[in-house]
């Protein structure tokens, strides 16, 4: 049943977004790499306030075992306010959560609970009868229902793509492009909804990432280097626009959340020339997109001794750009360095000249940096999903990037765990670091805050 | 009585965000274009009328082939049926696109306004106009539809100048009651309505 009044969590515009409360409770998706227990949804208890601040306070076994969760999202958020199909009395109440691994979509009650509870399962044959795809992966709320990019065909390696599920009963509609153009290799994507754009970007097949990196495909430069931008009402692939090969897998896509902008960031994890980490400006140049590096992050050199086998041979630590997120307000951007275990942060009011204004070090290959809360433990993996809070005041980092990476990577055990860090002061929470046994053994991937955050929600007023 | 509920009806519609008033606002607010709010308006307005024009069409013909009381028990069976539909099922509307030519705008206006059944709700003023010979059904029905489009073009611009100039759109958080559920009822009430005048 609808509600009578707007759900209290959508906003019209970002500035109203960036003025809502603090969220009391985090969900993060949890793994288990061994595939012999069931993945998880683990909440986190955010509310400084309460007697259980930073632990695990609700937790909800998967169904089936082997899914590798990995993102996830909400079934409506702030977009429903959009003039063209408002439905503002439906509820953000549902988590879309796809195994990265098994294919399932699961979805999951909220409301009225701390541990979600199970609604419907999407089996993988659902999705790839319907729409052709497999190995869901981010999910958006969007205007003509649920958008879910997809990494893999179904029964084959690609094109990876875009699924459409139903806005309330969740059922897999169909495949949402008309016209893919050249597009094959598919991971991230989101939209400047205003404009009736959507960007996609590229990682790589299954076979390609499921065993681990293919050094082989790698160095011959053959993961995803591009950036697709489509027609988001006709669904047609409308540019391709390439960062040069040598810069491998432009993963998380950024676009600024002021509606009347059109620029956005995506970050890419390694260059194969010398392993430097970038961060890239999308534009409109004329009436065509241009990209432009814009942060330049070098590699770290390290003694081999230090390495795991993957880097010996380079003697030096990749950053490894795997995530970053851009406040709500489009100020600060949030550079995740898994490889190097640090988080850096962005000054980013002129997009095409970001300040570095802060660092903070956690983990890492070689650095092992450990938690202010418990010094003497060296942290493996390093800050990687980042989410931030709708206010822009509170960001929150998980350490594990995708079972098989972490596993070449940090071959010694990738661990788990969680911090919190201040915006304002850019320094760690000490009374906020969830890790080890709280997440019974499995790891964690991505963040989602109560009531939307800075990556879940999209506005169509400025 | 009948030209007041013809323009309360106008009013109701108007005030619905989902019927056009916030597309203008937005269509302005995304330029920084008053202008362009103020020439959204009557093109909202333009596809509202064809939509309930369309209907006027419709019931003009079936009035010309059955008798008042055929059309008034056949209308208000539609309304009941559509306004439960309306109340009950879970799908709502669905348009991908932001960038419209005007043209586009009163197309979109025209198709929001139908699957609210917007026309509908217009039927037991219709099916109430005298039926004396053939062209009396339409003409009474299109200055309905004219005057009841103007109601709902006015409360319309009046509601989006005073977000876009004075409130700004936050006030949507708290004051977009679910018109849609109260339109479903008004779809039923109409209905019961012409069924009890038909009888």
């Amino acid at each position: 049943m609808t509600l009578w009044t707007p759900d209290p969590t959508f906003y019209p515009s970002p500035r109203d977004a960036a003025a809502a409360a603090p969220e009391k409770l985090a969900y993060v998706a949890a793994f288990d790499r061994s595939a012999e227990r069931p993945d998880a949804l683990a909440v986190l208890d955010t509310d400084p306030e309460s007697s259980s601040y930073g632990q695990v306070v609700g937790w909800t076994d998967l169904p089936y075992t082997g899914d590798e969760l990995h993102h996830f999202g909400w079934n409506a958020c702030s977009s429903a306010l959009c003039p063209s199909a408002p439905h503002p009395h439906v509820e953000r109440r549902y988590l879309i959560v796809p195994g990265l691994r098994s294919s399932r979509i699961y979805v999951y009650d909220t409301k009225g609970r701390v541990s979600p509870e199970l609604v419907k399962v999407v089996e993988a044959e659902d999705l790839g009868k319907r729409a052709g795809y497999s190995r869901p992966h981010t999910v958006h709320c969007g205007p003509e229902g649920l958008y879910v990019s997809a990494l893999g065909g179904y029964g084959e390696e690609g094109p990876g793509g875009i699924a459409i599920l139903d806005h309330t009963s969740f059922e897999v509609l169909g495949r949402w492009e008309t016209d893919r153009g050249p597009q094959y290799l598919a991971y991230d994507f989101w939209w400047h909804i205003n404009h009736d754009v959507l960007v996609t970007s590229e990682w790589g097949t299954p076979s390609m990432i499921e065993d681990g990196v293919v050094g082989e495909l790698l160095l011959g430069r053959k993961y995803g280097h591009r950036l697709h931008f489509w027609d988001l009402r006709r669904r047609r692939h409308v540019q391709e626009v390439d960062l040069g090969d040598q810069y491998q897998m432009p993963l998380e896509l950024r676009p600024a959340h002021d509606p009347t902008k059109k620029y956005g960031f995506v970050g890419v994890v390694t260059s194969v020339e010398d392993l430097s980490a970038s961060v890239w400006l999308w534009y409109e140049e004329g009436s065509r997109w241009a990209v432009r590096k814009v942060v330049d992050i070098p590699a770290e050199p390290a003694s081999p001794d230090d390495l795991p086998d993957v880097l010996k041979p380079f003697g030096a630590v990749p950053p490894l750009v795997t995530d970053i997120d851009l406040s709500v307000d489009d100020q600060r951007l949030y550079v995740s360095c898994w490889g190097t275990g640090e988080l850096k942060q962005f000054d980013v009011s002129d997009p095409f000249k970001p300040v570095e204004i802060g660092s903070v070090r956690l983990g890492g290959i070689v650095r092992r940096a450990a938690h202010p809360a418990a010094p003497g433990e060296p942290l493996a993996g390093g800050p990687q999903m980042v989410e931030v809070s709708r206010d822009g005041r509170r960001v929150y980092v998980t350490n594990s990037l995708y079972g098989s990476w972490d596993d070449q990577f940090y071959p010694d055990g990738v661990g788990a765990w969680m911090a919190k860090v201040d915006a304002e002061s850019f320094t760690l929470d000490e009374r906020f670091f969830p890790h080890g046994d709280d997440f019974r053994g499995l790891r964690v991937h991505q963040t989602r805050l109560q009531g939307g955050d800075a990556s879940s929600d999209s506005y169509c007023y400025p | 009585m009948t030209l007041a509920a013809v323009v309360l009806l106008g009013a109701f519609h108007g005030i619905n965000p989902a019927m056009g008033w916030l597309f203008a606002v937005a269509r302005g607010l995304q330029e920084r274009s008053r202008d362009l709010l103020l020439q959204s308006l009557p093109v909202i307005a333009l596809g509202h009328l064809a939509s309930v024009a369309l209907v006027v069409l419709v019931v003009g013909a079936t009035g010309s082939i059955v008798t008042g009381g055929a059309l008034a028990i056949g209308s208000g069976v539609i309304l009941v049926a559509f306004g439960l539909w309306h109340l009950l099922a879970r799908r709502h509307f669905r348009w991908v696109g932001m960038r419209l030519s005007l043209p586009q705008l009163a197309a979109w206006s025209f198709l929001m306004s139908s699957v609210h059944g917007a026309g509908l709700m217009l039927l037991p003023v219709l099916t109430r106009i005298p039926a004396g010979h053939h062209g009396h059904l339409l003409s009474g029905g299109m200055l309905v539809a004219g005057v009841h489009t103007l109601a709902m073009f006015l409360t319309a611009a009046a509601i989006a100048l005073v977000v876009y100039e004075f409130l700004g759109v936050a006030v949507l958080r708290r004051a977009w009651f679910n018109l849609d559920r109260m339109w479903a009822f008004a779809l039923v009430g109409a209905g019961v309505f012409t069924l009890v005048g038909a009888a």
